[in-house]
């Protein structure tokens, strides 16, 4: 079964503060940790495991600058045989630009199935998936949490609101976009680097995928923006200062008195 | 007469899902007329309920529609969207938005937004605002000038409004096929709860802040204390150290409780629509930026499991 998997290099905002400049549309990230797209990863762990039980080639795509090559030597390093990056500045491109950039890549690519995280941590968008699927032509399922192979078909379930799940069949080749928590991502082990360094990273510019700039950018896209802005929600939250001794003692006393302890 | 939103109401074993009704509270905001389309098997009830808060209900009753099923409502929306000319097609942000918008949009060439907490149209343009990193930052963006656009609204962020009149209901006859390349086979329902977090008085819940593994059984030891149950958030049960069944929020359990004691748990908005209407809200969080603080009454930044220590400390010396 060969499978591709595209991928993403995110800011981790966790941990990270953000600023907007004067302009509202340039923001600063600060103390962000950058790696790949948390959905993405376990994607990539899915077409691994499917590598690893049905033979086949796993392709790893992603679309930016040279420092999401980090995401690819992971997919590589993790088990992937190859890797594509098409070389286009992102700032100003939404879901659909990237998907039909994805798009020139993959039908030159030989697939059964394609896997993405159902979304990005960043943008939160869940865009790119179902377009490449009808871009490509090939069906799709969102939010999976679970893969089979049959014969011709594939059987997945999607997760649902409230815990439930759909039972989906998809005829191959298809496009799934993966939900967290379908497996448990593995580590980048040092045997992995190092066959990484030796496997094949391609660079694509726009040019050789026959883009233009009418595909791609802010041309190519639906949505622009306008400014960024950081939420002034007023806090509802009472901060309770002090060490967590003096902290816990004024929740002691307030669970008390609102009868929550005895 | 006055341009059109058309909404997909979205529905599950015969219930009507609650995005569909804000959705026509969007089109009153907008001043749109609101127009609801409805695919389904038995739909006719679930139309009349529908006509009692839109302008216009359009309904197709077909055996294959008893499940929902992207490969036979993008056609017909298709169709629908080309005849009835909306100006804004909109779905909730939902697992039938997710599977559905995107791709529908594409065939149709109408720009799309997903995700979106406010709209607004001028003349071709539509503007909309949404939350990006965790809700950390916003971004209120644009979209490209077209006759139509397309949106996916974040379930529960506008109001129900309340129903206004009867509007018309029309039973449309559509050519239906089954799709030779996706079969929906059949729904999982979530497993029996071997402990059921919406009964509960008080749950403490921890997140992503956990870190650990091995710092849960201290943290259940003081949900037990409290005379509580444990939960969570998702990022928890992704990583197999708690049930799905204790995991709050969009795609868990929805609890009210007492009091909710939100251990490292940033806040994102799919969590907190499982738990802001309890009673007492108190979030501990290494982050003084996480959005639980806006939703918290009372919030400490700290170190998680020095505040738990600290408490069970309290709660020992007590009895």
């Amino acid at each position: 079964m060969d499978l591709v998997v595209c991928v993403k290099r995110v800011a981790e905002h966790a941990e990270a503060e953000f600023e907007v400049d004067e302009t509202g549309k340039k923001l600063k990230v600060k103390g962000a940790a950058y790696d790949i797209n948390e959905w993405d990863d376990y994607a990539l762990e899915e077409a691994l495991r499917l590598k690893e039980a049905l033979g086949g080639r796993l392709t790893a795509v992603t679309v930016g600058d040279e420092d999401s090559e980090e995401v690819l030597r992971k997919c590589l390093a993790k088990g992937a045989d190859e890797a594509i990056r098409v070389d286009v500045p992102t700032e100003e491109m939404d879901a659909y630009a990237v998907a039909k950039v994805l798009h020139r890549v993959l039908k030159k690519l030989n697939f059964d199935l394609v896997l993405m995280g159902a979304q990005a941590s960043d943008d939160g968008y869940a865009q790119v998936g179902p377009i490449l699927a009808f871009l490509l032509g090939v069906p799709h399922a969102t939010l999976v949490k679970k893969v089979e192979v049959l014969e011709e078909w594939i059987r997945v379930h999607r997760e649902l609101e409230g815990g439930a799940e759909e039972v989906v069949e998809l005829r191959v080749p298809a496009l799934l976009t993966i939900q967290t928590g379908i497996n448990e991502p593995r580590y980048v082990s040092i045997m992995g680097l190092r066959r990484a360094s030796k496997k094949p990273l391609k660079v694509l510019s726009p040019g050789e995928l026959e883009l233009t700039s009418e595909d791609v950018g802010r041309e190519g896209s639906w949505a622009r923006l306008v400014r960024y802005e950081i939420p002034r929600v007023e806090k509802r939250a009472l901060i309770i200062e002090g060490p967590a001794e003096k902290a816990a003692s004024f929740i002691f006393n307030l669970l008390k008195e609102r009868g929550v302890t005895a | 007469m006055n341009p059109e939103l058309l909404a997909l109401a979205e529905h599950r074993e015969g219930e009507l899902r609650e995005v569909t009704f804000e959705l026509a509270g969007l089109a009153r905001k907008l001043e749109l007329k609101a127009t609801c389309v409805l695919l389904g098997f038995k739909a006719q009830s679930m139309a009349e309920k529908l006509a009692s808060y839109f302008d216009e209900v359009f309904y197709v009753e077909h055996d294959l529609l008893k499940h929902f099923n992207s490969d036979l409502y993008q056609p017909l929306l298709a169709k629908l969207t080309k005849e009835r000319r909306p100006k804004l097609v909109a779905m909730g942000h939902t697992s039938i938005g997710m599977e559905l918008a995107p791709s529908l949009a594409a065939e149709l060439g109408c720009p799309l937004i997903t995700d979106v907490l406010d709209v607004q149209l001028n003349g071709e343009k539509l503007l909309a605002r949404r939350q990006i990193y965790g809700g950390k930052v916003e971004a209120l963006m644009e979209l490209k000038e077209s006759p139509c656009h397309m949106i996916t609204m974040r379930p529960g962020v506008l109001r129900q409004p309340e129903p206004k009149g009867q509007g018309k209901v029309t039973k449309v006859d559509m050519e239906l096929k089954e799709s030779l390349r996706k079969k929906v086979v059949g729904y999982v329902e979530p497993p029996v709860a071997e402990v059921d977090i919406t009964k509960a008085d008080v749950i403490v819940s921890i997140g992503r802040g956990i870190r650990d593994a091995g710092n849960i059984p201290a943290v259940e030891e003081l949900a037990r204390m409290l005379g509580g149950v444990l939960a969570c958030s998702r990022p928890v049960v992704d990583k197999g150290w708690l049930p799905k069944d204790r995991q709050v929020g969009n795609s868990g359990k929805t609890v009210k409780p007492k009091l909710y004691l939100a251990l490292g748990i940033s806040g994102a908005f799919q969590h907190v629509v499982g738990m802001k209407n309890s009673d007492l809200i108190i979030a501990v969080n290494k982050d003084p930026n996480a959005p639980i603080f806006n939703v918290a009454h009372y919030g400490i930044v700290d170190d998680l499991m020095k505040v738990v220590e600290a408490l069970k400390n309290l709660l020992k010396a007590r009895s």
